[in-house]
């Protein structure tokens, strides 16, 4: 049995021996960590619930930067940012001097960390080199998210996650089966501290805002975008998608082959389906395509020879060409052929897609307030200032009360005055600039210090009675589009089994009507309509009316007649397919279905 | 003129006419409007009353969240409330999970001092809330427990009268001064302690299941006692307690002590009275359609797999709900026959629905018109063709759509293979 200060002590999670005095051996590793003596990549804790010591220095443990706080006292000086300030000293001077060290989860556990720098008291071990660390990279993204209901800088944390941008710069020369661009992307006017270190990848645009109502298009969420800022590029992006297939061989010496096929053989598409693929069977660069066009023309052997077998080529060959997927378009970007591993010869082709902004795409800015499009405004009917400018969005005030998204307001303010007096706006959570210098910047560039403008309507030419708060805000393009998602279907295809249609857009699948849908048709006594919607698999049975089982229809000899009882009076009844199933599926479970028909 | 009215309606209209002195002609016409708005006002025939009063109870099911923990009701007795509750209700469980009571007293025992002495003598106490500590005694194997002499007086039991309570078998039980010892006639140590527990839930004065009584005064100056845990039975016989109105919160004891209709009227009570504590409205009609179904087997039946759904005529129907195999199975061996006259079965089968405007056919049969058939017409749809067959030339049918009475039946096939 261990005694009350001894501790088992454990070295990458193996047992290397014991100690009676657990906490200065905690505390001398440290210490020696600190001098530099041992690696700063190691970790101590001590776990007092256990009476283990765990030392570990393997990969694959998320640590943290803290400031070192002995005796109440940050090691990290003013001195020390005076230095890094001139360049005389750098990071890992800080770290090998063990003024900063990494600290793991399990080392955290022993540590009393001071969110503020300025806050250390006697009882601390560490300080927070920022108190904006306590969000994490997408959270710290949100301009003044102290003044904030929590939850919403959540959302908006998850949608800065959902839009489109520019995460890479090489995306040219990638074959990413997936990937969006934001044409002109710009960095945030009003940034965090987290932007600066992301300054690579922006993912949005600065566009000028008025909270205003239009018509009661963008009720509920929904915005209005300016047409004329459309046209001018606001929002585009691209979508690439690449398509890919392989030469295969197979046993026997047989291969695919890539040449336009001939007509006839197992699942020809037809001649005009291949009239945009040059005879090498690969499409061109900058072809328009839409869906199910041909991109690379293929034909596979349908089976496999042996010995004595004899068949034709053509009937020996399924088409397998590689087309764009249902519901997709572009113009192909780039053709890349090159060879596997194994030496098949191998096809890329990239597509890409224009996306300008439509009804339906969905925007958000960077405080969880997301909406979609309602409505695109002829730049001459919409709302301007005195000065000439016009609002490229228009977004609904309703939104702000009931969220209570005060730094969406202090971001359209701060971006207001960025963008007139040309400098960006910190706005890291917990030391941003504060609302009452932006407000007298503002009132110094001659504007209100509230941020309301008279606007005047476009339309007729009339001031608006009310002033209107307007400013810039960050909007982000989120990877929601409608060209993504639209989608109907009046005939297409079904399942091979119930004969019921396909499910989902991918395959042209019908919308299902429910259960509950079904419901509210009764419940409104709609019997007719009822059966229409539920027709998709309408079959029609010969039934035998002695034996009340399917009856044979033989077309060849344009008889119907029932196998069992020969001479009996056949009646032909419609119902759905699913139901013959059941019965079908009954009867090989050994049980009688019999249907009793009688002839109105 | 006006029986086709309800009483209370009629009624009405008769004090109206008084109070505003109207003469037999202009109350005639007011009648017939009245009866014009009555009749406006009821469900049409075939109308699907079963799936719209379905619609408007789950609505607000939906609505109601689970997380319906807070603390109401009188006084601090914490009631289930909300989704579970209403559950509970409708799936018509035998104990509710929070059984409660709500007493009324005669007008004699009105007063607050009448009313706690009765709520006292309904207070079930065990012999545990009086017993300060107790030994076991592994040597003489007997139990001893030291009384709370004081709140013995206060619950009126006398000491001396302890060991006739105790009515357990096999034990001697004694009292000595301020102890009660307990010796069972054989035993050891093991069944010592069992007896320990089990003596300890001895029922000693009061009415079974009933742990808590809270007395409070209700709107109209009146003294009610609630309580939690229910024993109608035998609360209903204490002198001073209100029969007519005392009741309690389990459909089951109202349908042993009152009968069907009382129960009927207790679900309804529930129901509306869940719904409308989470600030939802549902019209009392749809819930009463729900307790007329459940209680119309002259028994409370639930909703769900063992009652009502589990009950339906149609085999389809009752397959296509739950536990699809055991219905199958049965069918089978039964040989039953399917009459296909409710909405489910027909949309499986994708007819029209025997409800609204798929309740009525037209069957008169327009007379027979000889008319040249085209030779191309022949080969139409097989539906149509069988129809020719079946009488030569046929006229356009008044009624296309063909809904002939079929029924299903299963044989002994599977029963037999089995032999």
């Amino acid at each position: 049995m261990k005694g009350k200060s001894e501790a088992d002590i454990y070295f990458n999670g193996d047992f290397v021996g014991t100690t009676d005095k657990p906490e200065d051996v905690v505390e001398d590793l440290r210490k020696k960590r600190r001098h530099g003596i041992l690696p700063d990549q190691m970790n101590v804790s001590y776990h007092t619930e256990f009476g283990e010591i765990r030392i570990n220095t393997d990969s694959g443990r998320a640590r943290r930067p803290l400031v070192v706080v002995e005796d109440g006292k940050p090691k990290l000086t003013k001195e020390h940012i005076e230095k890094l300030k001139a360049g005389k000293i750098n990071w890992s001077f800080l770290v090998k001097h063990g003024i900063i060290e990494y600290v793991d989860a399990e080392e955290e556990e022993n540590s009393y960390i001071a969110i503020d720098i300025e806050k250390v008291n006697k009882e601390h071990t560490h300080a927070e080199i920022n108190p904006l660390l306590i969000l994490g990279i997408s959270a710290s993204l949100t301009p003044f998210p102290e003044y904030n209901r929590g939850d919403r800088v959540n959302y908006g944390a998850k949608m800065v996650g959902q839009a489109i941008g520019a995460p890479i710069d090489n995306f040219q020369v990638r074959t990413d089966t997936k990937f969006n661009v934001l044409t002109y992307a710009q960095m945030p006017l009003v940034d965090t501290a987290t932007d600066k270190i992301l300054k690579q990848h922006p993912y949005g645009q600065n566009i000028v805002v008025a909270v205003m109502c239009w018509d009661g298009f963008n009720m509920n969420d929904a915005v209005v975008l300016n047409k004329g800022s459309v046209d001018r590029g606001m929002f585009r992006s691209f979508y690439f998608r690449t398509y890919e297939t392989i030469r295969k061989r197979y046993w026997g010496g047989q291969e695919d082959v890539i040449a336009i096929p001939e007509p006839g053989i197992k699942g020809y598409r037809g001649e005009e389906a291949y009239k945009d693929i040059p005879e090498d069977g690969v499409i061109n660069p900058e072809t328009n395509v839409e869906s199910d066009s041909v991109l690379v023309s293929k034909t596979s052997p349908l089976r496999f020879l042996t010995g004595g077998d004899f068949t034709t080529d053509i009937e020996n060959k399924r088409e397998s060409s590689v087309t764009i997927r249902y519901g997709e378009r572009g113009i192909i970007d780039r053709v890349l052929i090159s060879e596997t591993v194994s030496g098949e010869q191998l096809f890329k082709i990239r597509t890409r897609d224009e996306r300008i902004p439509e009804l339906g795409d969905k925007f958000a800015t960077r405080h969880g307030q997301k909406g979609v499009t309602a409505l695109l405004v002829p730049q001459e009917d919409m709302p301007f200032t005195k000065e000439g400018i016009v609002p490229d969005l228009l977004f609904n005030p309703h939104g702000i009360p009931s969220r209570m998204t005060v730094s969406q307001l202090l971001e359209l303010l701060s971006g207001k005055y960025g963008s007139i007096a040309g400098e960006k706006i910190d706005s890291s959570a917990f030391s941003g600039t504060r609302e009452e210098n932006i407000r007298k910047e503002l009132k110094k560039l001659g504007f209100r210090d509230d941020g309301k403008e008279t606007l005047y309507d476009g339309r007729t030419g009339k001031k608006f009675e009310v002033m209107i708060f307007t400013g810039i805000a960050y909007y982000m393009k989120l990877d929601h589009m409608v060209a993504d998602k639209i989608h109907a279907r009046s005939k297409g295809p079904v399942t091979l089994l119930t004969r019921q249609p396909t499910e989902g857009r991918s395959k042209r699948g019908g919308l299902r009507l429910g259960e509950m849908e079904q419901q509210c048709l009764v419940g409104h006594g709609a019997a007719l309509t009822l059966k229409e919607r539920f027709n998709s698999d309408e079959t029609s049975l010969p039934i035998c009316q002695s034996c009340g089982l399917i009856a044979i229809n033989d077309k060849a000899k344009n008889k119907t007649y029932c196998p069992v009882c020969k001479d009996s009076k056949i009646l032909w009844v419609s119902t759905s397919y699913a139901f013959k199933l059941t019965m079908d599926e009954l009867k090989s479970l050994g049980v009688y279905p019999k249907l009793n028909v009688v002839e109105v | 003129m006006m029986t086709d009215l309800p009483l209370k309606i009629r009624e009405e209209i008769d004090e109206y006419c008084k109070k505003k002195g109207i003469e037999s002609e202009k109350k005639h016409e007011i009648v017939e409007k009245v009866k014009h708005f009555y009749r406006m006002s009821m469900y049409d025939p075939e109308e699907a009353v079963g799936v719209v009063s379905a619609q408007s109870l789950s609505e607000p099911a939906t609505q109601m969240t689970m997380r319906t923990y807070h603390f109401a009701g009188t006084a601090g007795i914490q009631v289930t409330l909300g989704l579970p509750r209403l559950a509970e209700i409708f799936d018509a469980k035998k104990e509710p999970e929070t059984p409660s009571m709500t007493i009324y007293l005669d007008p004699e025992h009105g007063s607050e001092t009448k009313a706690i002495e009765i709520a006292k003598k309904i207070k079930e106490v065990k012999l545990k809330d009086f017993v300060l500590s107790n030994v076991i005694d592994l040597i003489n194997l007997t139990i001893t427990c030291h009384m709370d002499v004081e709140k013995l007086k206060k619950f009126d039991v006398d000491m001396k009268d302890l060991p006739k309570h105790v009515k357990l078998k096999n034990i001697d039980v004694e009292a000595k001064g301020k102890e009660l010892i307990i010796m069972p006639k054989k035993a050891d140590n093991v069944n010592l302690h069992k007896l320990k527990y089990k003596l300890l839930e001895t029922h000693i004065k009061g009415v079974k299941n009933i742990s808590h009584v809270i007395v409070s005064k209700e709107e109209g100056d009146e003294w009610v006692i609630s309580t939690l845990g229910s024993n109608l039975h035998k609360v209903l016989a204490i002198e001073g307690v209100d029969t007519t109105r005392t009741t309690c919160n389990n459909p089951f004891e109202i349908y042993d002590v009152f009968g069907v209709e009382a129960a009927r009227n207790s679900i309804i009570k529930e129901a509306v009275g869940t719904i409308e504590e989470q600030g939802l409205g549902v019209d009392i009609r749809y819930v009463s359609m729900l307790a007329d179904l459940m209680t119309s087997g002259g028994k409370i039946m639930g909703i769900g797999r063992y009652g009502i759904a589990g009950n339906k005529d149609s085999v389809l129907a009752r397959m296509a709900f739950e536990e699809t195999k055991k219905h199958i199975i049965s069918a089978a061996i039964e040989g039953m026959r399917d009459p296909l006259k409710g909405h489910v079965e027909n949309i499986i089968m994708n007819q029209v629905i025997p409800m609204g405007t798929g309740a009525f056919t037209l069957v008169g049969r327009m007379p027979e018109v000889k008319v040249e058939q085209p030779e191309d017409e022949a080969e139409e749809t097989k539906a149509e063709k069988k129809e020719e067959k079946a009488e030569k030339p046929v006229k356009k049918k008044a009624e296309k759509e063909e809904k002939p009475a079929k029924a299903k039946e299963k044989k002994k096939a599977a029963a037999k293979k089995k032999k």
